[in-house]
């Protein structure tokens, strides 16, 4: 086991240092620097346009630049926002709470319906009730994030009237912000109706959020019960007259959690990149709106910073599936 | 429009607190974006102002609401030295700053404040020109303060002094601009001693009629009106800033009820907004222009009948129609309508395709080719720069001339856009800083922004010495004459084809009354009430 989780730390290194590489690059990929962009129209004089790459440090080579950006990451520090002159640590931690409360409801939400559906399409399979639960799920899996926001906004919101627009809460809730998770501070305010708002705030981001792993949990969950369903141990665990539901709960499930446990460890870069246009559309403050906007502006700090930060917690939880893949399969862990 | 709010409880519990909560009255406004910072001196983009200077500050001279024009603010009255190289000010007394949570005032406005708020700005050495790291001076550099500033002087506790290096006959509007807003001496003292000076830009403190409440990053910014505000009370108790970047979600929240005030609305929306039987739509013509500016230091575009021949092939209601979508008004001077000394008695360039050929013909401009540079942005002078420059190819190619349309990134498109030996004519524009008009053609048009603002490469010696004679007579009326005059040149030389000046709309509930649309594009709830 030792070994294992060495072998996994090791290999975090590499992919450390590949993200913080890309990170930089990419930014400074883009045509356009901040300082033209900050000028617009107005244009800004070529002395004071030198004036402002030096002081912003943008005129040393860009190897100094990158070992700067690097060994600051290391120690801890993003750097400062060109726009808001605040530390991106603290723009990231700031805002970070509201998406991680989107994504884990995302998630619970995909699992909580994806799992059976795809269970019982397995079961059912080749009946019309696994072809048209296969075939929402292809629909889940193509839909344009932003069209499918909107459309639930229009409906649920615009006509119904059940579920507000955006937002994170209802304006007239004003309290001190405690974990930086609505759910929980709204709670911990006491104020009455709070937390049903938070709620109430969450559902369609949730689903826009969740729809697309949703799908992807489902198709994998089915086609990976439909293999295990066929093993020698499932059949023998058959003839040995056990009931269906443990068949199935029990025996097969276990296994067939292996490759779904990998996809939703995948889908939690889905997860991000869904998160930007969700947050955008549903005005929700996390990470996805701000990294968006920094890239427009050229905000090179908080763009390396905002991508290296996302690519940490992504390796974080791919590290985590990779142990939870060791508990639940003893091969692999012996394997590694 | 009817809504069911069966399945929430929490608009219940709202419906319910609202009642008990004493009939406070608060203004949501949806705002489009977050602001950068609380100190807008160091940003320049009008998000910012709206949650910053508009609210929070004051300045020595006010933009009279609704208009370009200045009108006393924190300063009652002010004379201009007879060489127009000193503006003294008479400061308005029993002013009060925000008390709030993090700051209470001892005493007044005074003298003090106006000195703090421009020498932060203007002397390197102050204690606030670098209270955070990489802050600049953007608008206040923008405008040539640092050279045309020589000193601010306090003459007594209630009158501070400008000493300029140049008679600059604008200067007294730039003082109402959002960079001049007048900050607290006495709280930057605070800060410096606690040692806690980038809160300036955080927990801000003004005159304004409101005060800082809270700011929750990219959601959601709260203001409480200003009791002791100097040009009284008002009518609202709470302002509310919901930040919403999606223009058809602020549509929606503005359906919903979820907020009052929604500005820039998709063009396409417009229609079932003004449909809607609780929402108005007030409209206003932006102080903007967007134009096409001919290259005219390169043949044969030096030619100014070739030129004008071009400006006649361009079909501009077509452009208003299938770029504008009816928020849009012809353009004919490089000055919009709304501006002071606007010369309406200018005529337009008539769309003649046929006068146009014959025009060229008769110029010996034969099979002529060029670029068009078309704008990788939205703005609000010109919603689609690739969908205008594709209607002018059309036009264009109707008198024979083949245009092939460029494009480059933003940053990059404004830097090699300036380049003298440029290659064809490029889509811009411009939106007015400070209601003057040689905002716009000294900086757009005059001889100093060639190579630079002045896109068209244009210096022409009759219309520069009208526009340098205006910038240092300081009688209104004879500033008029003189830029009157210069229309006429813009308009006989033709270095630009004006295309449009776009037309704001506001879309708000019909229970708001009192708000004031500013042609500068700022968004300002003073005086504003909503109906319970």
């Amino acid at each position: 086991m030792f070994g294992f989780l060495l072998k996994r730390f090791g290999l975090l290194i590499p992919t450390f240092l590949g993200v913080t590489l890309a990170a930089f690059s990419f930014v400074r990929i883009l045509p356009g620097d901040p300082v033209l962009l900050m000028a617009g129209e107005r244009g800004v004089s070529p002395e004071r346009h030198a004036q402002l790459l030096e002081q912003f440090g943008f005129d040393r080579p860009l190897y100094v630049q990158y070992f700067d950006y690097l060994f600051s990451a290391l120690s801890g520090d993003l750097g400062q926002s060109l726009v808001t002159k605040k530390p991106v640590w603290d723009e990231f931690f700031t805002l970070f709470p509201a998406t991680f409360e989107l994504s884990i409801c995302a998630i619970i939400f995909a699992l909580v319906i994806g799992l059976p559906i795809g269970m019982l399409a397995a079961i059912k399979r080749g009946t019309w009730f696994d072809q048209s639960l296969m075939g929402a799920a292809l629909v889940g899996y193509s839909m344009p994030i932003f069209w499918w926001g909107l459309l639930l906004i229009i409906l649920f919101s615009g006509t119904l009237g059940w579920t507000p627009v955006s937002g994170r809460i209802s304006l007239l809730y004003y309290f001190p912000n405690v974990t930086g998770f609505m759910l929980v501070d709204s709670f911990l305010s006491g104020q009455k109706g709070a937390f049903s708002s938070a709620l109430s705030h969450l559902i369609l981001p949730t689903i826009v959020l969740g729809t697309i792993p949703l799908a992807v949990i489902a198709r994998q969950t089915r086609s990976a019960m439909l293999e295990v369903l066929n093993e020698d141990y499932v059949r023998t665990a058959r003839a040995k007259g056990l009931s269906a539901a443990r068949v199935v709960g029990v025996h097969a499930l276990r296994n067939a959690m292996i490759p779904v446990i990998t996809t939703i460890g995948l889908q939690v870069g889905v997860l991000m990149a869904g998160a930007i246009l969700t947050e955008t559309i549903f005005s929700w403050p996390g990470i996805g709106k701000w990294l968006i906007d920094s890239i427009s502006r050229r905000d090179y700090p908080s763009v390396q910073g905002g991508l290296l930060m996302i690519a940490v917690i992504i390796m974080f939880v791919n590290l985590v599936v990779d142990l939870l893949y060791g508990l639940i399969n003893p091969r692999i862990r012996h394997k590694g | 429009m009817k809504r069911s709010n069966l399945l929430l409880p929490a608009l219940l519990a709202t419906t319910m607190l609202m009642a008990g909560a004493a009939q406070a009255k608060t203004l949501v406004y949806c705002s489009e974006g977050s602001p950068e910072g609380f100190d807008p001196a160091p940003y320049t983009a009008g998000t910012t102002f709206d949650a910053s200077s508009k609210p929070l500050y004051n300045r020595l001279v006010e933009f009279k609401p609704g208009t370009s024009e200045v009108q006393p603010g924190l300063a009652e009255s002010w004379e201009v030295s007879e060489d127009g190289m000193t503006y003294t000010f008479k400061l308005r007394q029993g002013v009060k700053f925000h008390t709030t949570e993090f700051f209470t005032p001892t005493r007044d406005f005074n003298a003090d404040d106006v000195l703090f708020s421009f020498n932060r700005q203007l002397q390197s050495d102050h204690a606030f020109n670098q209270y955070t790291a990489g802050i600049s001076w953007e608008y206040f550099n923008g405008m040539s303060m640092p050279d045309l500033l020589k000193s601010v002087e306090k003459v007594d506790d209630y009158t501070v002094r400008f000493n300029l290096s140049r008679p600059e006959a604008p200067m007294v509007a730039n003082l109402a601009m959002d960079f001049a807003s007048i900050l607290s001496a006495e709280y930057g003292a605070q800060l410096e001693e606690s040692d806690t000076k980038d809160m300036l830009n955080q927990q801000p403190i003004g005159t304004g009629p409101f005060h800082f409440v809270a700011y929750q990053k990219d959601a959601v910014i709260r203001y409480g009106s200003h009791d002791e505000y100097w040009a009284g009370k008002q009518p609202i108790d709470d302002l509310v800033f919901a930040i919403t970047t999606d223009a058809s979600v602020r549509q929606q929240k503005l359906l919903a009820g979820e907020c009052h005030v929604a500005p820039y609305p998709n063009p396409a929306d417009l229609d079932s907004l003004k449909a809607a039987e609780n929402i108005k739509v007030e409209e206003q013509e932006g102080l903007n222009v967007g134009y096409l500016a001919y290259n005219t230091q390169v043949a044969p575009f030096d030619n100014a009948n070739v030129r004008k021949a071009l400006n006649k092939a361009i079909n501009k209601q077509a452009i208003l129609d299938a770029v504008f979508q009816g928020a849009g008004k012809a353009a004919k001077n490089p000055l919009p309508p709304t501006m002071w000394s606007y010369n309406d008695a200018v005529e337009d360039d008539s769309f003649d395709p046929e006068a146009a050929k014959a025009m060229l013909e008769a110029e010996g401009v034969k099979d002529l080719k060029m670029k068009i540079w078309a704008m990788p942005v939205q703005r609000p002078y010109n919603p689609n720069a690739r969908r205008m420059a594709e209607v002018m190819q059309e036009d264009f190619a109707k008198v024979g001339v083949e245009v092939e349309i460029v494009s480059y990134e933003w940053g990059e498109y404004l830097d090699l856009s300036k380049d003298k030996d440029r290659d064809g004519a490029v889509l811009l524009g411009w939106t007015g800083d400070n209601g003057d008009p040689d905002n716009f053609l000294a900086v757009l048009l005059g001889c100093d922004g060639v190579g630079g603002s002045n896109r068209a490469q244009w210096c022409n010696d009759e219309f520069e010495a009208l526009i340098q004679k205006a910038k240092i007579v300081s009688d209104k009326a004879e500033r008029t004459k003189l830029y009157e005059e210069a229309q006429v040149v813009f308009k006989r030389e033709a270095p630009w084809a004006t295309i449009a000046h776009s037309v704001v709309f506001m879309p708000m509930s019909t229970k708001v009354s009192g708000y004031v649309m500013d042609p500068l594009g700022g968004h300002s709830f003073t005086n504003v009430d909503i109906a319970e």
